[in-house]
């Protein structure tokens, strides 16, 4: 299987990277991602434009590593409108990448069950 | 090709991407430290010193541009790789990498392939930084060594070569401090006749080798001539010694001098440097100093040509000398500064005081730089007072033979191939009272021997040396009928005893000649005054009693002294 959400050419490579620690990659990255979205709220809240690229540059570096493509080309859009500090439309995107994240965790976690818990 | 294992600095603030690049890095085989900003990974690096640092452009509290630039900064002169990990597309992002010192860029997803390929080409790069730096450091520590060893060589040499009398009053020389190293020699000492011996010496090639042999020569040219050695005697010891030890290809271009204060005369060897001159006072004339001879150090000493040439000097008269790198500077046209330069500044030169600085300005004038090659040296004749001498070394011991006596017959061919004053000086330096009079002793042994030889077995009349033609004259006849020489002797008898206080020698010379009138001889020096004479004067100068025998084929001379305390 392989979608846009969440590849999963790219999972079965990190499995293959990380052996046992994969279980623990995969909560490193939701855990890690709550702290980015909530990051990101903030940076949205303070119209901290330079907080807000740094939160989306960083998000999108680990989405694209897990393989959430989508997300990572969301958050990539929102690091390049507050690079530029356009930051009227930036509401809307935190708010597609909350609901895109909502997708990749229920995958994630489903993902997540095929292992004992850590 | 598996790399050897690294300590590899990753910093990254995003948790995911920091565990799967250490876990890549680690199971390739690396030692991974992990930061999660700026602040920590320059901690990091200083207290772990890591080769090689993965680092990410964005991150809190230190982002890794700064980052880069104080690692780097602290790296020093060892390169430590620093490849950027970022998805920064923008071009003036990607030169803001470079110029906080990044060596590379990985994009994010990463790839297992393309980051162990990169970790493996900064580390090529790395060590082929550090092979560069260790070479550059035994390179830099291989010329220390090699100057220190040019350092102890010419303190050594120093020693050697600087025990002699350059720094006397009529003597002027220029000399690189390093000349030595050009392969120049310049050496001078006193005889002890009185008499200067002067060597400048060139050898083949550069650098340490042709320094080495400037060490047995300098030797054999202060031993000998601190003996009472003649010219002739130094040039064939010289000529052999560097024939047995250098290696083929290897000799000593040379001029040798011996400039006679008393008799106010040079003589003068040439072998390969290039023509002195003597210089007549008020620039009257010039007479050039030509090299008839082959270097020292090429013939087997059955093929060395010792004969020399002699000229009169007088008072203020110099005799110049120089090296080949006066006359084979070059200009940028590849022109030689060659003879006629030479010429034209001496020509021009007023001021003898000032011909050194002269030829050094033509030469800079031609070259363009100033040389470190020339040597140069200038003796001028003067009075014989008028240069100190050192005296003799004295011997270490204060014992020695105080009474004894003996005699010895020099015959026929021996008179022409043997100078027996070197051997008959040392016998008598071992006296204790003697020593430190060699000076003396040895200027009357010449004179006597001389007289007994020339005047008396020769049969040469002194006369003859009134003006240089006569001068010329008398040394070919002297040549002439030494060769033909069958019959004849002249005997030195010694006597030592001690005395009341202290002790006498008695010198006794005779020779099988005809014999003179001494009271008639005496006359006429006194009227003359000259050095054309018999030397009577000198010897009784120096010595406390002077007797002829009524035939004149006989002398008696004594000196006496006082014990020392």
């Amino acid at each position: 299987m392989s979608d846009n959400h969440l590849d999963r050419d790219v999972l079965n490579s990190l499995q293959e990277i990380m052996e046992d620690e994969y279980p623990v990659l995969l909560d490193t990255f939701m855990t890690d991602s709550e702290e980015r979205l909530r990051l990101l709220h903030l940076a949205e809240h303070d119209k901290d434009a330079g907080e807000m690229r740094r939160a989306a540059h960083s998000f999108k570096g680990s989405c694209s590593n897990m393989g959430a493509r989508t997300l990572a080309e969301s958050c990539r859009e929102l690091e390049e409108l507050a690079r530029r500090g356009e930051l009227d439309e930036s509401a809307q995107l935190v708010a597609r990448i909350e609901r895109e994240f909502a997708i990749v965790r229920i995958l994630l976690k489903s993902e997540r069950q095929r292992f004992p818990a850590a | 090709m598996k790399a050897s294992p690294l300590t590899i600095l990753i910093a990254e603030d995003s948790a995911t991407d920091r565990m799967l690049l250490s876990t890549i890095v680690g199971r390739q085989g690396h030692r991974v430290l992990a930061a999660a900003n700026g602040l920590e990974a320059v901690a990091l690096f200083e207290s772990q010193r890591p080769q090689l640092v993965l680092m990410d452009a964005l991150m809190p509290m230190m982002d890794g541009f700064e980052a880069a630039r104080r690692i780097k900064a602290m790296a020093g002169e060892a390169m430590v790789p620093i490849i950027f990990l970022t998805s920064l597309s923008e071009e003036e992002a990607l030169a803001s990498c470079l110029e906080a010192g990044g060596d590379d860029f990985l994009a994010k997803p990463y790839s297992r392939v393309i980051l162990e390929a990169k970790i493996n080409a900064m580390d090529r790069l790395r060590r082929l930084h550090q092979e560069v730096l260790r070479q550059r450091d035994q390179i830099a520590r291989h010329n220390e060594h090699l100057q220190n060893e040019q350092l102890v060589a010419k303190a050594v040499f120093d020693k050697v070569a600087h025990s002699g009398c350059l720094g006397a009053g009529n003597v002027r020389y220029l000399q690189s401090p390093y000349a030595l190293f050009n392969g120049d020699l310049l050496l001078a000492a006193f005889h002890p006749s009185g008499d200067m011996h002067v060597l400048l010496g060139d050898f083949t090639g550069h650098g340490l080798p042709a320094a080495i042999g400037a060490m047995p020569l300098a030797e054999v040219f202060y031993r000998m001539t601190g003996k009472g050695h003649s010219l002739v005697e130094i040039l064939h010891e010289g000529n052999a010694k560097l024939r047995r030890i250098l290696p083929r290809g290897v000799f000593c271009c040379a001029t040798l001098l011996n400039i006679s204060f008393r008799r106010r005369m040079v003589d003068f060897w040439g072998g390969g440097l290039p023509a002195g001159y003597v210089l007549r006072k008020n620039g009257a004339e010039r007479v050039p100093l030509v090299s008839r001879h082959l270097p020292l150090g090429v013939l087997d000493p059955d093929s060395f040509r010792d004969d020399y040439e002699s000229y009169a000097l007088k008072l203020g008269d110099r005799v110049f000398l120089l090296s080949d790198g006066v006359l084979e500077a070059q200009n940028e046209h590849d022109e030689l500064f060659g003879e006629q330069r030479l010429l034209d500044v001496l020509d021009a030169s007023r001021d003898p005081s000032r011909l050194f600085a002269d030829i050094q300005q033509a030469l800079q004038a031609f070259h363009g730089e100033a040389r470190d090659d020339v040597s140069l040296v200038e003796v001028t004749m003067v009075e014989e007072g008028a240069v100190s001498r050192p005296p003799l070394p004295a011997s270490e011991s204060q014992t020695g033979p105080e009474s004894w006596s003996a005699r010895y017959d020099f015959r026929g061919p021996t008179l022409r191939d043997y100078y027996p004053l070197p051997h008959l000086l040392q016998l008598l330096l071992e006296v204790p009272g003697l020593r430190g009079n060699g000076g003396n002793l040895y200027s009357v042994l010449c004179e006597l021997y001389t007289n007994a030889l020339e005047h008396g077995v020769l049969g040469l009349d002194s006369s003859l040396k009134r003006d240089a033609a006569g001068f010329a004259e008398y040394y070919r006849l002297r040549a002439e009928r030494l060769d033909s020489l069958q019959d004849g002797c002249v005997s030195v008898a010694f006597d030592v005893r001690q005395q009341p206080g202290g002790g006498r020698l008695t010198v006794t010379v005779e020779d099988s000649g005809m014999g003179f009138d001494p009271v008639a001889v005496l006359a006429r020096e006194r009227t003359a005054g000259g050095f054309s004479g018999r030397g009577m004067a000198l010897i009784r100068q120096v010595s406390e009693r002077c007797e002829w025998s009524p035939d004149g084929r006989r002398v008696s001379v004594e000196f006496s002294w006082a014990t020392q305390a």
